[in-house]
């Protein structure tokens, strides 16, 4: 088949980065055949495809990895090429083999290349052949002291030492002087010892301040190459990327030595289509090493395209079919400047804990896709509202894209495109986000990739998602749960007569005769604290307001509201007017969210009329969240102490362990090893105490 | 046809938002003198209503509310509160029973709190003792609040839910409470009748039932119990003690788990109040008897708000009827959607103005006093009243009257027959009839105007509302008058100065008797509204109403 006849192309992947390559391939008139599993029926990426195939269940290996399927489906649609996105498939040599040998073209390098650069010793071997600068040092047996010491002084300090079996900063030193070496060794080898009882030490170049510098390359089958350019990627939570920049603040001349070192990169394993070269960037030395080829379009790709003005899935299209590279070096130029969040479900409080659920309220920025056109902020998204994210996949919602004029406005956009981004419903990263971005350091452009954990006390001086509800929000969250009441009987009362908003009856407005009525309102928040707010009914929209506690009660507040839509009402005081955005969820919590961007959740109180009779909740233990049970570590008739392990639990990729909350004997085990199970599923029952 | 909308006959088949009729002049000069000083005297009044109605509310006091929060009780209005739906407006009938009925003895509410609200969406009769009052033991008063309510409940097919708290008879007043037709035991006479009519009747026992106070529950087609709080029991520890010897606790005898697990008294076992209430919803939401509510409304269109403020009612109404009349067109221009009013005979008879206008949607037929009656203006109201009933149409009266025109010409002519004829359209009329005293209410003109006696659906009167036989100052003229030609005929002296203070006394006990809280207190009307709520309790009032089925009128004889 003629390369240049492609007209059809299997995407093989899933989420945001399918629906953006499926929004290329409409664009250039090309097909799209998609995939989909059970967690991904009508997802987003399936209705964007012309055509879409049930590829098999939950698990990876039977889904979106499964070679041979995927093969199949693109035989069966006559499909000419298939683009593996990021992750999956995309850099495993075996499938580019595969598809190779069955005549369709992989759209990516070549499967010697994505070989040569998946092995890292091999890499970095063909790197210093090719010139480019690799981080020197020591891994080997010779332990001899004086040994390693001259590989200190080859590799030259500062170096780090560092225990082979080591982790958490044990048995590990960084010498900056070579007259420290000697003792520091000693150290580290002493403390390696205690703590592994094992003390071989490898030493290092110690890279300082370092930045995540990487650069854009892209390769044809005729042998020419171009570097679109540098991304900084060194803001990071758990080794993974949340803000990336580019341009990086390297000189224009830095820039096209690191550029030139990436080009040199490819060409040394013979790579086409695009990839990215990951640098290590010494920021006092001035000095940057090779770590790693990526073979394949990057999560944070669309910033370099920002900057260049190019569409590089068109690029990877052309190339694929065996188009020359669309643009050479010397006409590629940098335009402004551009940054991307990566909007994740996840918890910045606990540590970033992946979050799963439903997104029950989705507002976006005005973006490319939304009516209003603002070309500078761009969202790529694989998910609606009303989607699941996931215990199967990675917890990001999408990617936020903005372009300025320069770093500042850029900046600026971000910050605006981020107050104005609104999910509910699922905890997230959001106003994380716009903290990291008003630090100085950031601001400044001063950061390396210990900027979290270097500026932790500024960024965490206050809770993200477990947000404490201030007095304010308190009456917020009651006047909105009077209005939702009012829409709930509107919307009730409209399906049966016509007109009931007049009628009196229906008016939501707790009219009694001659005298006016007290609600009380109580509320929990995230720790089940409880708060008590009680609410006057002066009119239709008129209310007065106080928070009562035990020993007090607040003033009372005047407060009138008026109904925007389902999700925006406007609260106005004597002194302010604003508009109030909410969401309340199927349980019945109110999110609402503060001017600063905050989202407050209140659950209003419901009375346990299970009594004696009923399971006490104390002895029960059920599921934090969805996910696969590991392991069952009990047994009924157990007598546990408190702190004792009962069962792990899988999800999000990640294992954690259900402790007992108190002593006692278990009554009941009521699941088994390997069952999935939902949040809120009953785990582990203990015995009744006597009291 | 272009865009001409089908009809048929003259009702489009679309329910327009305006509905094309005249619209009243409700014009009045806000800066009169008399305006200004009619707001200042009502501001008065309307503060001391307020006033009085928070008396009220503390119910029997500071000490016996802390109990009920010791006994882990809400307070009677807070129970409602929580068995209504929540932010649902509650129409609370008859505020002021036994106000100052008592002496030293205060019974806010008559110790009973009655009402209609909406349960799931369905309006209700809520029946709820005050066991801070007299620990809910019932006076004369709230037997006959409890019966008006089962009655309103009866009329208009509201479903009955009975928050039981009550230590039964008052035995001090037996006699006035125990034996007669409309003393205690038609309390349950009542429950088994709307029972057999498919009225569903619910008793939640939130304290004690005692003696015939059991009786609610165990009448009721469907009752709760609150564990600790609730006992039901014919006779209580003492009365056992002495009657067999036995010795038993409350619980024991008559308690959730008795009659729960043991003697079915009881269908639902609360573990707490709060549990029992939402029981109570449950049982609502479960209902599914029938209410005419929704066939009664297929003629609704869009509400309108009046287009002069009903605020204004408080600087056209007076207290002083004799100083001024009250144009009541002014007063209906404050009520009806958007100000507009169909006037029927709007030439004749024009004392008593009729015609049709809308209520939140719904079409009623007003009859309402613009002055003395005439045999013209009874006239007219007999043949408009029939009219309402032959099209199914509620009616509602608007009194202030101080009676017939009295003198030989129209005695001549014949005014007691013509008022006869109104007086009878209007007993036999079975649409839903709605009252509100917004003046006098004195005479024949009472009856004529659908009082109390005419069984309204509803009756309400504002502050400035009188009813008595006639005005104290003529009944003091007729009555002295009476007695001088008593007198004279023996030959006896009434000398002016005692003939003066006996009518000054004549006076001021009908001046007394005629006062609008004195007749509340005695549930002649189901309570004083202000005349800012007129709209809203009227149109509440006539919803309620359309529960139930309307029955075809049959007319008396008139007699011609």
């Amino acid at each position: 088949m003629n390369n240049l006849l492609m007209n059809k192309i299997l995407i093989a992947n899933r989420g945001e980065i399918a629906c953006r390559i499926v929004r290329t391939a409409q664009k250039m008139n090309i097909k799209t055949v998609g995939l989909y599993n059970d967690a991904d029926r009508g997802a987003k990426h399936v209705e964007m495809m012309d055509e879409a195939y049930y590829i098999g269940s939950n698990t990876l290996a039977d889904s979106y990895l499964n070679m041979n399927k995927i093969l199949k489906i693109a035989q069966m649609t006559g499909t000419h090429a298939i683009h593996p996105g990021y992750g999956f498939l995309s850099e495993n040599c075996n499938f580019v083999d595969l598809l190779e040998k069955n005549n369709i073209i992989f759209i990516g390098p070549p499967s010697n290349a994505i070989s040569a650069m998946g092995n890292k010793s091999e890499s970095k071997n063909v790197m210093q052949n090719a010139n480019v600068p690799v981080v020197e040092g020591y891994h080997g047996e010779n332990q001899d002291e004086k040994f390693l010491f001259e590989q200190a002084e080859k590799i030259g300090f500062p170096v780090l030492i560092k225990a082979v079996l080591g982790g958490g900063g044990k048995g590990m030193r960084t010498v900056f002087k070579k007259e420290d070496f000697y003792p520091a060794l000693e150290q580290a080898k002493r403390e390696a010892m205690k703590s592994f009882s094992d003390d071989q030490m490898l030493v290092e170049k110690f890279i300082q301040k370092p930045k995540h510098i990487e650069v854009q390359v892209f390769g044809d089958r005729h042998g020419n190459y171009v570097h679109l350019f540098e991304r900084d990627c060194s803001i990071q939570r758990r080794h993974q990327k949340i803000i990336e920049e580019a341009p990086s603040f390297l000189s224009p001349e830095m820039r096209m030595q690191i550029g030139d070192s990436a080009v040199r990169a490819a060409e040394a394993v013979g790579y086409y289509n695009a990839g990215t070269v990951e640098f290590i960037f010494d920021t006092i030395s001035d000095e940057y090493f090779f770590m790693e080829m990526n073979t394949r379009l990057q999560v944070e790709h669309p910033i370099s395209e920002e900057i260049s003005g190019q569409d590089f899935v068109e690029w990877q299209l052309r190339v694929a079919r065996g188009e020359k590279l669309p643009l050479t070096q010397n006409q590629l130029k940098i335009n402004g400047h551009s940054i991307e969040s990566r909007i994740y479900a996840e918890d910045p409080d606990s540590e970033f804990l992946p979050q799963s659920g439903t997104i029950h309220y989705l507002r976006e920025p005005n973006n490319r896709e939304s009516a209003i056109v603002d070309n500078d902020v761009r969202v790529d998204t694989g998910v609606r509202e009303g989607d699941d994210v996931s215990i199967f996949f990675d917890p990001m919602i999408s990617k936020l894209i903005v372009h300025g004029k320069n770093r500042d406005d850029a900046i600026k956009k971000m910050y605006n495109a981020l107050d104005n981004y609104n999910i509910i419903g699922l905890k997230n990263n959001i106003t994380f986000l716009k903290k990291a971005l008003e630090e100085k350091a950031f601001l400044e452009n001063n950061y390396d990739t210990d900027f979290i954990e270097k500026y932790k006390d500024s960024l965490f001086d206050r809770p993200f998602t477990n947000i404490i509800p201030t007095q304010k929000d308190l009456f917020h969250s009651a006047l909105i749960q009077i209005l939702n009441e009012k829409r709930k009987v509107d919307v009730e009362s409209e399906s049966g007569h016509a007109y009931s908003h007049s009628n009196p009856w229906h008016t939501q407005d707790a009219f009694r005769i001659n005298h006016s009525s007290t609600r009380k309102f109580s509320f929990l928040d995230n720790d089940d604290t409880e708060y008590t707010v009680e609410v006057i009914y002066e009119s239709n929209n008129q209310f007065k307001v106080r928070e009562v506690t035990e020993d007090s009660s607040s003033d009372w507040t005047h407060l009138s509201t008026s109904w925007v839509d389902d999700n925006n009402v406007i609260i106005e005081s004597d002194s302010q007017m604003l508009k109030v955005e909410y969401f309340i969820d199927a349980e019945g919590s109110v999110h609402s969210k503060r001017e600063n961007g905050d989202i407050v959740q209140l659950k209003e109180k419901v009375e346990d009329f299970s009594g004696e009779e009923g399971v006490n909740s104390a002895n029960l233990i059920s599921s934090p969240m969805p996910g696969k049970i590991v392991k069952i570590f009990t047994k009924p008739g157990e007598v546990v102490k408190k702190g004792q392990n009962l069962l792990s639990l899988e999800s999000m990729k990640m294992e954690y362990l259900i402790k007992a909350e108190k002593d006692g004997v278990i009554k009941e085990v009521h699941t088994a090893e390997t069952e999935f199970v939902q949040i809120g599923a009953k785990l582990v029952e203990f015995e009744e105490q006597e009291a | 046809l272009g865009h001409r909308i089908r009809t048929f006959g003259k009702r489009s088949i679309f329910s327009t938002a305006s509905y094309q009729m005249k619209v009243l002049d409700g014009d009045v000069n806000l800066h009169s003198p008399i305006f200004k000083q009619n707001l200042e005297e009502m501001k008065a009044i309307n503060d001391d209503l307020d006033a009085k109605v928070h008396t009220i509310l503390q119910g029997g006091g500071e000490i016996a509310q802390q109990k009920l929060v010791e006994r882990k009780k809400l307070r009677v209005r807070d129970r409602i509160q929580a068995v209504i739906d929540p932010g649902a407006p509650f129409l609370e009938l008859s505020q002021f029973a036994g106000y100052e009925m008592y002496g030293k003895d205060h019974v806010p509410s008559g110790g009973v709190v009655t009402g209609i609200g909406l349960i799931h969406g369905r309006q209700c009769m809520i029946v709820a003792n005050d066991p801070t009052v007299k620990g809910g033991t019932y006076y004369p008063i709230t037997v006959k609040k409890h019966l008006r309510a089962q009655e309103i409940a009866q009329e208009n097919n509201l479903p009955c839910i009975y928050l039981v708290d009550s230590g039964g008879a008052n035995l001090p007043r037996q006699d006035d409470v125990f034996p007669d037709k409309n003393h205690f035991g038609r309390i349950f006479f009542n429950q088994a009748r709307m029972s057999s009519m498919g009225i569903p009747q619910i008793a939640i026992v939130l304290g004690s039932c005692t003696a015939g106070g059991a009786y609610v529950p165990a009448m009721a087609d469907e009752s709760v119990i609150v564990h600790k709080n609730g006992t039901i029991f014919l006779g209580g520890p003492p009365l056992v003690k002495a009657a067999t010897g036995e010795e038993i606790n409350a619980e024991d005898l008559g308690g959730a788990t008795v009659h729960s697990e043991m003697s079915g008294v009881t269908d639902h076992f609360a573990v707490n109040e709060k549990h029992a209430l939402k029981l109570a919803r449950d049982i609502v939401s479960n209902l599914e008897t029938k209410s005419y509510l929704e066939e009664n409304s297929h003629g609704r269109i869009q509400s309108e708000e009046p287009l002069y403020d009903p605020e204004e009612l408080n600087g056209i109404l007076t207290t002083n009827f004799n100083r001024q009349n009250v144009d009541v067109k002014k007063v209906l221009a404050r009520v009806l959607d958007g100000s507009k009013f169909h006037e029927f005979k709007e030439k004749f008879g024009n004392t008593l103005v009729t015609g049709f206008g809308r209520l939140y949607g719904y079409q009623v037929g007003i009859v309402a006093n613009n002055g003395v009656l005439f045999s013209e203006s009874a006239q007219k109201g007999a043949h408009f009243v029939q009219l309402c009933s032959q099209r199914n149409i509620p009616l509602l009266f608007v009194q202030n009257i101080t009676g017939f025109m009295v003198g030989s010409k129209y005695e001549a002519e014949g005014i007691a027959k013509h008022g006869a004829k109104l007086v009878s359209a209007v007993a036999c009329a079975n649409v839903p009839k709605i009252t509100t005293i917004i003046g006098g209410s004195f005479g024949a003109g009472n009856y004529g105007m659908c009082g109390r006696s005419y069984s309204p659906r509803f009756m309400y009167m504002l502050p400035t509302g009188r009813i008595s036989v006639m005005g104290g100052e003529q009944a003091a003229e007729v009555l002295t008058l009476v007695k001088k030609d008593g007198l004279e005929r023996i030959g006896k002296e009434y000398p002016d100065e005692v003939r003066d203070k006996e009518k000054e006394a004549i006076k001021s006990k009908y001046e007394k008797e005629a006062d609008v809280y004195y007749a509340s207190a005695r549930l002649w009307d189901d309570g004083v509204i202000k005349p800012s709520d007129m709209r809203r309790v009227l149109g509440m009032s006539l919803i309620a109403s359309l529960n139930s089925k309307i029955e075809d009128t049959k007319a008396g004889v008139f007699r011609m």
